[in-house]
């Protein structure tokens, strides 16, 4: 997939004159130091990350440490005192005044933390808007918005008032504000943080659901751990202006690269980010079935398990034996396929890990993944699973 | 004890400030005569004509239009008693008188936010620019009124547009400094917003900074519109003709009936304009 937006070397530095100041941050004094001593706050500093073309990349770290600084540079809103930002092999740090106008109008759109709404406008005039300054006529603006508008479900709010809107609506407004513009890139500052828990969630899914269809390249920040690992495809993590890990969720669960990230993910809910694929392992004990059943039981004994997974020539997955039919299969004269069971659970490789659970408890076999062709991905041993209740 | 010498400002050092503004305003006049005979011409092309029409209007629909006014600035409690000051007045003789304190208020207004409003807005854009003009509003309010009629009446010589001079000098203040906070107050998530979407500077004063700081700029007409008022008995000293010259006729007579009339008719219109502006005002505090 192409790179749609890259950001290299940025760095932000707030004050009257942040060049000296460059200086001393590469010197190797502290954010609080240069504070202290010149009175300028470092913002961000030496960032660098790619963002593919529709993947969804969110920004998270502790308040301060520069991620609204670091999203506000993408639209230049910040001008950034130092690195260069490309959006499609354009560098927009240089970009003369219309054509950054030009920019804004067509590739990028933002949904701020606190809706950034007009309040002297109705709903559907503030869809608008975008459209509006680009001069786009009246009566195909209107179309436009009216679509997106349902789009997001606020039918038959058009006409209302900003402030006649619940919080959760008024992001809605936002959302579909951004989303008229079609823009290339959406950038979200924290756009749910301001909704009460329960509309946060079903705002998250909601952007889930238009982002499958859509597939924007959005840049999402966040402070809230549970939220990036849902949404994002890969999650960075700031601190103190400086990148500590960029990966995907699972990345930075299973190898959390300093103590500051372990002990920003301590808190989270891992049932609800592991997925199946993560945790299964690649099977090597399978039986055929055109195997005999002494061909079974010497591939549970040499790998020290009691049952296992039989599978045809496309590995397509056929049933489980265990040791004990086994054994009375070869003093009964009977093949693989007259004691085949089925009394096991499958899942497919993107189920998560609190699924897997209710599963894992109620049966004595191992966990067994497939995909759509029932093709055995691999198998979960129930104690990688149960042991997450601990 | 110090000495005696101490008490007193030595006369040696005595500087001759007044007669510097003095001969900096005779210098304006004879040097640039022809821009304030121009400026006259300009505005009292427009006060005859405003003054014109006013008195050539019907008294009833006078008095109908601002039953309207009142009625949708307000409610028709208030329409009903402001049409029935204005009748007051009539039966005072003073009509004509207040047809004239009302041209030179309109157009001292009008001016005021031909000015005032561009001012403001271009204070918000730099704050150098800001830091001298709010020096110059607080003296120009703190100074007392009287004052601008000397400097007018050099300029201008007698009659109405000398008053026009003083009242929007007097007058501005308001709507300059409530544009301006207008402006600034508006939310900068806002601002950004409309910045993000990439809209000209043009775009984001009349599609967002205006309509949001639209109920504190209404504010601030009815604020410059009420002084404009008041100072309508202080420019009647310099000729202007109207209501004011009626009081002051009064207190040079001594004609305590005269001078409650014309009084009074003050008080009515102050009332009558201040309430329906602020009811516009309202309206569009609420439709925010
Ligand atoms: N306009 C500004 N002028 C000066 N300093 C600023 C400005 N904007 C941000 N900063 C400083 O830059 C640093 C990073 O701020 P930033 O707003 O990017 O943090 P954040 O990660 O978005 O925090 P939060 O989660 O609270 O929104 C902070 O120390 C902040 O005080
Ligand atoms: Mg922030």
């Amino acid at each position: 997939m192409t790179v749609k937006v890259k950001v290299e070397r940025l760095t932000k530095i707030f004050g009257p004159n942040p060049q000296p100041v460059l200086e001393k941050i590469k010197d190797g004094f502290t954010k609080n130091e240069i504070l202290e001593e010149t009175g300028h706050t470092v913002g961000v500093y030496d960032v660098s990350f790619e963002v593919k073309e529709g993947e969804t990349f969110v920004i998270m770290g502790l308040s301060g440490s520069g991620k609204s600084t670091l999203i506000r540079c993408l639209n230049l809103l910040n001008k950034p005192t130092e690195g260069n930002i490309f959006i499609d092999d354009t560098n927009i740090v240089k970009l003369a005044k219309k054509d950054l106008k030009q920019l804004r109008q067509q590739k990028l759109a933002m949904v701020f933390q606190h809706f950034g709404l007009l309040t002297h406008r109705n709903v559907i005039k503030n869809v608008e808007y975008g459209l509006e300054i680009r001069g786009i006529p009246t009566e195909e603006r209107q179309n436009i918005a009216n679509k997106i508008l349902v789009s997001v479900g606020l039918e038959g709010w058009e006409n209302k008032l900003i402030g006649e809107l619940s919080g959760g609506m008024q992001q809605r407004v936002g959302l579909a504000r951004a989303l008229a513009n079609d823009p290339d890139v959406l950038l979200m500052d924290e756009p749910f943080s301001a909704l009460d828990p329960l509309i946060r969630r079903e705002m998250q899914y909601e952007l889930l659901d238009i982002q499958s269809k859509l597939k924007k390249t959005i840049i999402f920040i966040t402070h809230d751990v549970n939220e990036a690992f849902k949404i994002g495809d890969r999650v960075a993590v700031m601190k103190d202006g400086m990148m500590e890990q960029i990966g995907t969720p699972e990345e930075i669960i299973a190898k959390p690269q300093s103590t500051y990230i372990e002990e920003f993910i301590k808190d989270i809910d891992r049932s609800k980010v592991l997925q199946a694929k993560n945790i299964m392992f690649k099977c090597s004990a399978l039986v055929s079935v055109k195997d005999g059943p002494r061909v079974a039981v010497k591939i549970m004994e040499s790998n020290g398990i009691s049952s296992v997974f039989v599978v045809d020539e496309q590995l397509r997955l056929q049933g489980i034996v265990t040791i004990d039919d086994t054994i009375i299969a070869i003093k009964e004269n009977k093949g693989i396929a007259d004691i085949l069971r089925q009394d096991y659970y499958t899942a497919d490789p993107e189920t998560y890990m609190q699924d897997l659970l209710p599963m894992a408890t109620n049966t004595k076999f191992p966990l067994a993944v497939t995909d759509e062709n029932n093709k055995l991905l691999g198998i979960i041993v129930r104690v990688s699973v149960l042991s997450g209740l601990v | 004890m110090l000495p005696k010498t101490m008490n007193d400002f030595p006369e040696s050092i005595k500087l001759n400030w007044g007669l510097y503004v003095d001969n900096f305003i005779k210098w304006l006049n004879t040097n640039y005569g022809e821009v304030f005979d121009a400026i006259t011409a300009v505005i009292l092309w427009f006060m005859v004509n405003i003054e014109a029409f006013l008195q050539w209007v019907p008294w009833w629909l006078v008095i109908a239009i601002i039953f309207v006014l009142g009625w949708r600035a307000r409610n028709l409690v208030s329409a009903f008693v402001f049409s029935s000051l204005l009748f007051v007045v009539g039966t005072f003789g003073l009509w004509d008188h207040m047809m004239s304190t009302l041209a030179i208020v309109l157009t001292s207004v009008v001016i005021s936010l031909l000015i005032g409003i561009p001012v403001g807005i271009i204070m918000t854009y730099s704050t150098r620019l800001d830091a001298v003009i709010r020096p110059i509003l607080d003296a120009m309010q703190t100074m007392p009124s009287f004052v601008y009629l000397i400097p007018a009446l050099i300029l201008f010589g007698l009659g109405k547009v000398p008053a026009v001079f003083a009242t929007t000098i007097y007058a501005i203040p308001p709507v300059i400094r409530l544009t301006s906070l207008g402006i600034r107050s508006v939310p900068g998530e806002m601002v950004e917003a409309a910045q993000s979407f990439g809209s000209s500077r043009w775009q984001l004063l009349t599609k967002v900074q205006l309509p949001q700081a639209l109920p504190t700029i209404m504010a601030g007409i009815n604020q410059t519109t009420m002084m404009a008022l008041a100072m309508v008995v202080i420019s009647s000293m310099i000729g202007a003709k109207g209501l004011g010259m009626e009081v002051l006729i009064a207190i040079n007579r001594i004609d305590i009936a005269r001078g409650f009339e014309a009084g009074l008719s003050i008080v009515f219109l102050a009332i009558i304009i201040d309430r329906i502006s602020q009811g516009v005002a309202n309206k569009y505090e609420i439709s925010k």
